[in-house]
This record gives C-alpha cells, structure tokens and sequence, in this order.
C-alpha cells in the first residue's frame, strides 16, 4: 500500500488535479466553492506525500511523453519544487478557505465567487506546474499563465480602479515576458537546448549570452516588482479583493523569483555575473528603503502591506549579490527562507486587511482605533504576522536576515549591513504605527461580528510565521536536496 | 541530554498566557487560577532545579534551528540566580496586579501578555548560549510593548514609541554584534571564563568594537547613561508593570545580559587583558551618580523611583567591570537587592495611587497615618536604598567598596559615598513628609472591615518583599539566600 502511495507521480497530480479542478468549477458554477475547498484539502496531502516519496524511495524520473532529457521534457524534483510546492499548498489552503468567508454564496457579490474560484484553481495549478518546470521554454509558458490568472483576479473587484490596476498588470506582466522569451530565444539558437542543467553544463558565456542574461534578468525583475519596475504592484495589489492580493503578494511574485534563482545558480554560473548582481543588490537596497519609507506614510492598510511586499522584495534580491564562491549556501539558503516565510506573513496580513476592510467598510488605519472585541484578535493576527517582515525571533524573516548579514560579514560587502538593519527599523516603525492606533482607547458603541472563517485561518498562517524559525531546521533540510549550492551555511569570517 | 524542566519552567507562564488571551473578559476566576497556578509550578520546578544545580548538576535542552544553529536551554548557577527572583516577583506582582486592575478594562490582553513577559524573562535566564539569548531578548522587547501602553491614552502611546524606538534599535544593535561574533567566533555557548580567548591577536581589534556594541545595546535595556530616557517616560504604565519593568524583567534582562557578555562570552580575564572593563565602570559610575542627581529634582513619585533605577542598577555594572571576586558578589547580589528593594516602592507607589489618588511627592504628607502598614514597608525599602545596615542594600554597596579595593580602584569608593549621599536626599525628606508632617489633606475613611487601608492583594506584596529586605539583610550567610549563592557563582567563575 505504502509503495503504491510512494510510487505515485505526486508532482504531476499537483500540477493536473488544480486545473482539472478549475475546469469543472467553471462548468458547475453552483458547486465552484466546494470543488475549490475539496482540492484546497488534497493539496498539501499531496506535497506530504510528495516530500515523502522523494525522501524514501526512488522515484523514476518524470518525463513528458516518456522521452529521455535532451528530447524529453523532465520534470524539476529538487528541494525547492518540494518546499515552494508545499508552501504554496499550506498558503493556498488557508486562503480559500479565508474565500469562503470572504465570497459569500448569497448576496449581491455572488456572480465574484463564481468566477474567483476557477481562476483561484487554474493559477494555482500554473504556479504548481511552474515550479516543477525544468526547461526555459516550461518556464515562460507557466509564468504566462500565472499572468493571465491574476489579471483576471484583480479585474474581479470590478470598477474603474481595479480596470486599470489590471490592465497596467498585463502589459507589464506581458513586456517581462517578452524580455524573458527573447533570452530563450538566444540560447535556443545558440545550443539548441532549453534544458536548465543541460544549459548549464555548455553554456560557454559568449557576449551573446550575457545579453541574454540581461534581457531575462530585466524580464523577471519587472515581473518580480524590484525598484524601480516596482510602480504596479501596490495598486495591483491594494485593488484587489483581499484573498486575491493575498495570493499575490504571497505566491505570484515568488514565481518569476524561483525563475530567477534557478537561472542564477544553474545556468549563469559560468557567465560573469558580479557586476549584474551588484546592479540587482543596488535596486534591492533602494527597494528596501523606499518601500519601508513609503509604507510608513500610507493611511490605508492594504497600501502599506503592498509597500512592505516592495521591500521584502529588495531582500530578496540581496541573495544575487551576496552569493560569492564561499556564501552560495548562506545566501542561498537565506532567500528561500525568506521566501517561504514572507509568504505565509505577508498573506495573514493580507487577509487582516481584508476582514477590516469588510468589517468596517473601509481600510483606513485610523478605523483600527480602540481594537477591541473581535477586530483585537485581527490586530494580534498582525501582529503576529508582521514580526517576520520585521525580522524578530523567532520568526523565519530574523533567521534569513542572521544568514544575509553573514553572507555581507564574510564577503565584505558592509554596505549591506546598514541597508538591512535600517530596513528592519522602518518596517517596526510601520508596524508600530498600525499597533499604535490598534491600542489607542476609544469607546465604540458596536463591534463587528466576524465569520469564524475570516478570523481563524489567518491566525494560523501567522503562528507558522512566527515560529517558523524554531521549525526551520526540516524545510531548509528538504530545500537542500538537490539544490545547486552546498557547503555549511553558516560561514566564519577571517580577520 | 534532554532536559524537558526547562521546558516545563518555561510553558508554566507560556501556556497560560496563551490561553488567557482567549478568554472573556469576565471569567475573572477562571483567570486568576490559571495565573497563580501557573506561577506556582513555575516555582516549584524551579525549587526541583535549584538542589541539582547546587550540586553542580546543569540541566540542558538543545533544539536545532537551523544546519549548525540551536536554541540551547540551560540552567546554570547564574541563570538559577536570574531565575529564582523572576518567578518569585512574579507570582508577587501577579496577585497585586489582580487586585490593581481589579473592575479596569482589557484585563485577559494585559494579562496575556504580562505571562508573554515573564516567559520571555525566563528564556532569558534559561539562554544557554548567545543566540538563544537574543530570541527570547527581543521577544521581551516586544511582549512588554503592550503593557506600557495599556492605558491607551495619548501619553501611554508616547510612552510606548519611545520605549519601542529605543530598545528596537537595541536590538538591532545587538542583533547585528551577534551576528558578527558568530561570524568569527563560531557557536557562542556561555561558558565560565569565556569561549574567545583563544582567537587570533589580529582579531582584537574587531572583539573590541563588538564588545562595545554588545554593551551599548544591551544598556539601552539596563538604562545606561546616555540610553535611559525611556525608563522614566514608561512610567504611565500601570503600577505592576513598572514594579515589573524596574525589579525584575526589562532593565535586569539588559544587565543580565552584560554580565553574561563579560563572564561567559568574553570571560573576565580576556576583558580585562583588553581593557574592554573600565570604560565600562566609567559609563556605570557615571549612570549611577546621574540618576541620582535627577531623582533628587523629580515630584513625580514614580519618576523619582524611575531615576532611582537607572542609578541603582548600574552598581550592577559597576560590579561586574571592577572584575574581582568581591566586587562580582557585590553586583551580581544588587541584581536580586535591587529587585527586592524597588519592586516594594513601586508596590507602595500604586498603593498610593490606587487607594488615595496620590501621584506627587508634595501630597504625600502626613499619609503614615492612613497607611501605616504600606508607610513602613516604602520606609524599608527606602532605608534599604540609601544603604542601611542591616538592610540588604547594605550588603552590596559593601561587597562592591571592599572589591573596588581589591581591584585596586579606590575611586568607586568615592562614588559609592556620593550616591549614598544622594539617595539620602531624595528619599529622607519624603520619609520626613510621610511619618513627621502634618496631613495637608482629608482621605476619605477606609471601608474595608477593620478599618484595613487597602485590600489584601494590594496589601500583601509589599509587606513580604519588605520582610525580605531585611530577613536577607540579617541572615545573608543562609543557604540559598542571594548572597549565599552568588558567592557559589563567583567561586565557579573565577574557578577559585
């Protein structure tokens, strides 16, 4: 029994049940939340057992149409497809059934359920599919879908705002792709291959190939919102309805990274890439500080989590420079772990927003005065969340930061050092803004009533964040299977 | 080994502070339980522990964190030390803290949040090694946010953003500095006499800047001069948390954690051959006649006991930087005297507060005789402040002028007589005012049977703590009393 189970393809079922799912969802519109909340309860099954099977056994490799690699399409089976799988399985599970809640069945907002829970499914299964992707051209064609999905879900809002939001998200989305599909193009014709490891191993580094480097580089940059091509997010991401922008500041920005990450490490190893990643760690420092900063002066909420998702960005891009010769798996390592706990963070906070915005009409931060009641336990979801994007223990932000300051320490890079620490000072100042009003004692004559599923599921999520530090002994361990760096990650400086 | 005590000592406040925050308001029994049960197991396991750590037997707890990182737990003779009197002035603020905020609003959050504090506090104690001490460190920071800002009034939010800008940036500080050790150190375990002595000559340089920066942020916490203006703006908080805040969590943590800095990471010997120790004791002195010299000025009741703090706890540091055995005694025995001392006046102070609505110095005459039993415990502490034999403040300010002394640095004799003086000052005339002058005012009458001046939970904490400032004065030779065990701790330290 067990082997039969093992021996499944787990990561074809993850990519094909969502879209499957998506599909019937549409057809039977009655029924969406439920098919939507059946495979929302299969999904992380499948990554456990997914993990499980790679861990145990030996799994023949996956190929399309059975054709080995330089023909075949193989599927990506290493640590990262196992962990950005199973996040995105944890993250994707609260969020819908956070959905539930926030869609209503009945009522005049009816016919945004409808068409919220294919999409949900259908992006859903594009990220699953994107990150098991192992060739150039897999790549671009699930990170267009990615696209195409959260478009539709930020035109879901409706009204003109949204439109344009939405609009502006998919000639941008569409121009990254463009950039990223012409540097395919280039190493297509150069090596006739579009295999990462195959690329990888052959790639000569040609001045062909750095302007291929550079033209998927910026493509990626623009669809990952690094400053200064970060202009789209916050309204994309403040127009939409909440489980939407949750998903997309915890899951659809993460999907060009990987991309990025994957490129970096395997196929741009022999290309010279110091100058790229200082230009990369430049725009992140800038992104930190500008995003902290203008998250600080918001007044609504929604925008100011969508500036703090700009600079978490930026830190994310400090992995490119940091990464030298003896700190790949310090740096390496400090950017997935930011990544998966910036995910389950970032989309608590998200989904905080959501309810207040439901609850008393507006997301004006000064709506949180004397939190009391119901709406306190939100602004302790918060909080709870929020101490990762600040970086305090024991949350996964904090240890991902100790891995980054390292890297900066022992590749003497100092002028990191500043960036990162001031970073974390304005994000508790935003944090502490939000609290501040939160605690401010003010007599109110009503307090809202909540649905269970808009109030617990997001303190889940923000639990995970908080005490991913102290459980991220296993899913750093999981992540470093197979992963392109190796060696110990924490690194002794010389004198 | 595992240990699992030490996690039994810290889910004994943990847990029921969690499930505290979920309940409702008015099930004050249901709360009360929880909070004094899990104070008392903490006791408890903590008595179960003190025996075996007596006995040289160190219990020990490792979770890995990440590929070559844990969060090491560990009880030795100073954590035991550290440990003992957060889980005993716990349990004492906890009862006065019920009768305090007896009928006020938001009682599960405070509540909640004041167990999130003494679990962070505990950690802290519990730390076996640098980055295990940072965690539970920042967490402190962030659980005590809440309760100074309580109130939620204006001035409480005030409070709140410079108590967090202060100590936030601290942490950074201190994040950044551990960071770097660990970076050319390697795993920072807290061991007697040190971990680092054996690095290369050419790194000095680079120990010396850290050690600079570890202190620094860490006296944010302690009150350092210049670091302290924090301290005496915190002062809106509720009466238990300041008790809370001077005696026991915040300020101890960052003196805690200097003294732990010098003896386990640095170790004494490699920070004197460094000459990291006597700019140190300058900041200290200077702390300590600074505060001082500001008490003296304050109306304020509590601010004046908010002064009071910054300089009383820098004899702590003072101690330690003098780096001879005595002078160790001398400080690290002001870490539990201090606490003793000061959490009774804050006690008297909220006393005064809650029953008579009395804030200022000036209102304060004559009130020995409508609360004489609050009255005498304030003068006990008082006293015990200035240095009174045989109070227990008298004890330290001895060890530390007989190790100066052996240190050979007469000079904090001076300053030891200078801030005697000066405590002098600003507590004898409020003595004065209280027993001596005339009542300016009319109290109303107390209701309670008896004619009692003020509940029993009001009542009861400062009278014990009282009695122990002068039981350990009196007996300080008893096994288990402070003085007893730190004189065990700097035996081990100094491997005598």
């Amino acid at each position: 029994m067990t082997e039969i189970l093992l021996g499944q393809h787990w990561f074809f079922w993850m990519t094909l049940v969502p879209l499957g799912a998506a599909v019937v969802a549409f057809l039977i519109p009655q029924q969406a939340r439920w098919i939507g909340l059946a495979t929302a309860l299969l999904l992380p099954f499948f990554a456990l057992a997914a993990i499980a099977a790679t861990l145990t056994a030996e799994v023949q490799p996956i190929t399309g149409g059975g054709w080995p690699t330089p023909l075949g399409i193989e599927l990506r089976r290493d640590g990262l497809a196992l962990v950005m799988l199973t996040v995105t399985a944890v993250v994707g599970f609260i969020i819908s059934c956070y959905a539930l809640g926030y869609f209503p069945a009945r009522g005049h907002h009816s016919s945004r359920a409808r068409y919220f829970w294919p999409l949900w499914l259908f992006l859903w299964g594009s990220c699953n599919a994107l990150f098991v992707s192992g060739d150039l051209f897999n790549l671009y064609v699930t990170l267009e879908l990615v696209t195409l999905a959260s478009v539709s879900l930020i035109a879901l809002e409706g009204g003109k705002a949204a439109l344009t939001a939405a609009l502006r998200y998919l000639f941008i989305g569409l121009f990254g792709s463009l950039a990223y599909l012409l540097g395919v193009g280039i190493f297509y014709g150069a090596y006739a291959t579009v295999d990462l490891a195959l690329l990888g191993d052959i790639i000569t580094g040609t001045s062909l190939d750095h302007a291929a480097m550079a033209l998927m580089v910026a493509g990626l940059v623009l669809k990952s919102a690094l400053f200064p091509l970060h202009f789209w997010l916050p309204q994309a991401h403040a127009m939409a309805p909440a489980p939407v922008s949750a998903v997309l500041s915890a899951l659809v920005i993460k999907c060009s990274y990987v991309i990025l990450l994957r490129l970096w490490f395997e196929v741009f190893v022999s290309l010279d890439t110091v100058a790229v990643g200082h230009l990369l760690g430049l725009l992140g420092s800038v992104a930190i500080i500008w995003g902290s900063l203008l998250a600080l002066r918001q007044e609504r909420l929604k925008l100011l989590i969508a500036y703090s998702t700009v600079a978490q960005i930026g830190y994310l891009f400090l992995v490119f420079p940091l990464a030298r010769n003896e700190t790949m798996a310090t740096a390496w390592v400090g950017g997935v772990l930011l990544m998966m706990t910036h995910a389950c963070g970032k989309a608590a906070m998200f989904m905080v927003a959501g309810t207040i915005h439901h609850t008393a009409g507006s997301d004006r931060i000064s709506r949180l005065a004397g939190a009391g009641g119901p709406i306190g336990v939100l602004v302790v979801v918060f909080t709870l969340a929020a101490t990762t994007i600040i970086g305090l223990p024991p949350s996964g932000g904090f240890f991902s930061k100790w891995l980054f300051i390292n890297a900066a320490l022992v590749t003497g890079q100092w002028w990191y050092l500043p960036i990162i620490l001031s970073g974390t000072l304005l994000a508790a100042g935003y944090v502490a803004k939000v609290l501040g009003w939160a605690f401010l004692d003010v007599k109110r004559s009503s307090y809202p009533v909540i649905p269970w599923v808009m109030k617990w599921p997001p303190l889940v999520l923000s639990v995970i964040a908080l005490l991913f530090g102290l459980i991220a002994y296993e899913p750093v361990q999981i992540a470093l299977l197979g992963a392109p760096v190796s060696g110990p990650i924490f690194m002794e400086a010389g004198p | 080994m595992n240990d699992l005590i030490l996690l039994a000592i810290l889910s004994s406040s943990l847990l029921p502070g969690l499930i505290i925050f979920t309940l409702a308001e008015e099930s004050v029994r249901l709360r009360t339980t929880l909070n004094l049960t899990g104070a008392l197991f903490k006791l408890l396991f903590i008595a179960l522990l003190f025996f075996r750590v007596a006995e040289r037997e160190y219990a020990e707890l490792r979770l890995p964190l990440l590929a070559d990182m844990e969060l090491v737990l560990r009880a030795d003779a100073l954590s035991m030390l550290f440990l003992t009197l957060s889980a005993f002035l716990w349990l004492l603020t906890t009862i006065y803290a019920i009768g305090y905020l007896e009928n006020s609003p938001h009682r599960s959050r405070f509540f909640g949040f004041f167990s999130l504090c003494v679990s962070a506090t505990t950690g802290i104690a519990l730390a076996g090694d640098m980055i295990t001490f940072v965690i539970f460190y920042e967490a402190l920071t962030i659980s005590t946010y809440p309760l100074v800002v309580h109130r939620g009034t204006p001035a409480a939010l005030h409070a709140g953003r410079i108590y967090l800008a202060y100590t936030l940036l601290g942490g950074v500080v201190l994040f950044f500095a551990a960071v770097w050790l660990r970076a050319i150190a390697g795993p920072l375990e807290f061991t007697p006499g040190g971990v680092i002595s054996g690095l290369d000559p050419s790194l000095y340089g680079s120990l010396t800047i850290i050690f600079a920066l570890l202190v620094l942020s860490l006296g944010v916490k302690a009150a350092l001069v210049p670091l302290h203006s924090w301290l005496p703006t915190a002062m809106v908080a509720p009466a238990p948390v300041s008790a809370l805040l001077h005696a026991v969590a915040v300020v101890k943590a960052g003196a805690f954690g200097i003294v732990r800095v010098v003896h386990d990471i640095y170790g004494i010997g490699f920070s004197a051959d460094l000459n990291l120790l006597f700019p140190l004791s300058v900041m200290a002195a200077i702390t300590v006649l600074y505060g001082s010299i500001r008490a003296l000025a304050q109306n304020d009741l509590k601010r004046r006991l908010a002064f009071s703090t910054v300089s009383q706890v820098s004899y702590i540091l003072m101690g330690i930087a003098l780096a001879s055995p005595l002078a160790t005694i001398g400080g690290l025995v002001h870490l539990v005297h201090q606490g003793l001392m000061k959490i009774t006046l804050f006690f008297c102070a909220g006393n005064l507060a809650e029953t008579l609505g009395i804030h200022k110095i000036d209102e304060m005459d004559g009130v020995g005789r409508r609360m004489p039993w609050t009255m005498t415990a304030f003068t006990v502490g008082a006293l015990g402040m200035i240095g009174v034999p045989p109070l227990v403040g008298f004890i330290s300010k001895w060890y530390l002028g007989l190790g100066s002394l052996a240190a050979g640095q007469p000079w904090i004799i001076i300053i030891l007589i200078a801030s005697t003086l000066l405590n002098a000052c600003y507590f004898l005339p409020v003595l004065h005012r209280i027993w001596f002058n005339k009542e300016q005012q009319q109290w109303s009458k107390s209701t309670l049977a008896g004619g009692r001046e003020t509940i029993w939970p009001l009542l009861a904490p400062p009278l014990i703590t009282a009695a122990l400032v002068i039981f350990f004065g009196i007996f300080a030779y008893l096994f288990g009393s402070p003085l007893y065990w730190v004189e065990l701790i700097t035996t081990r330290e100094y491997g005598l």
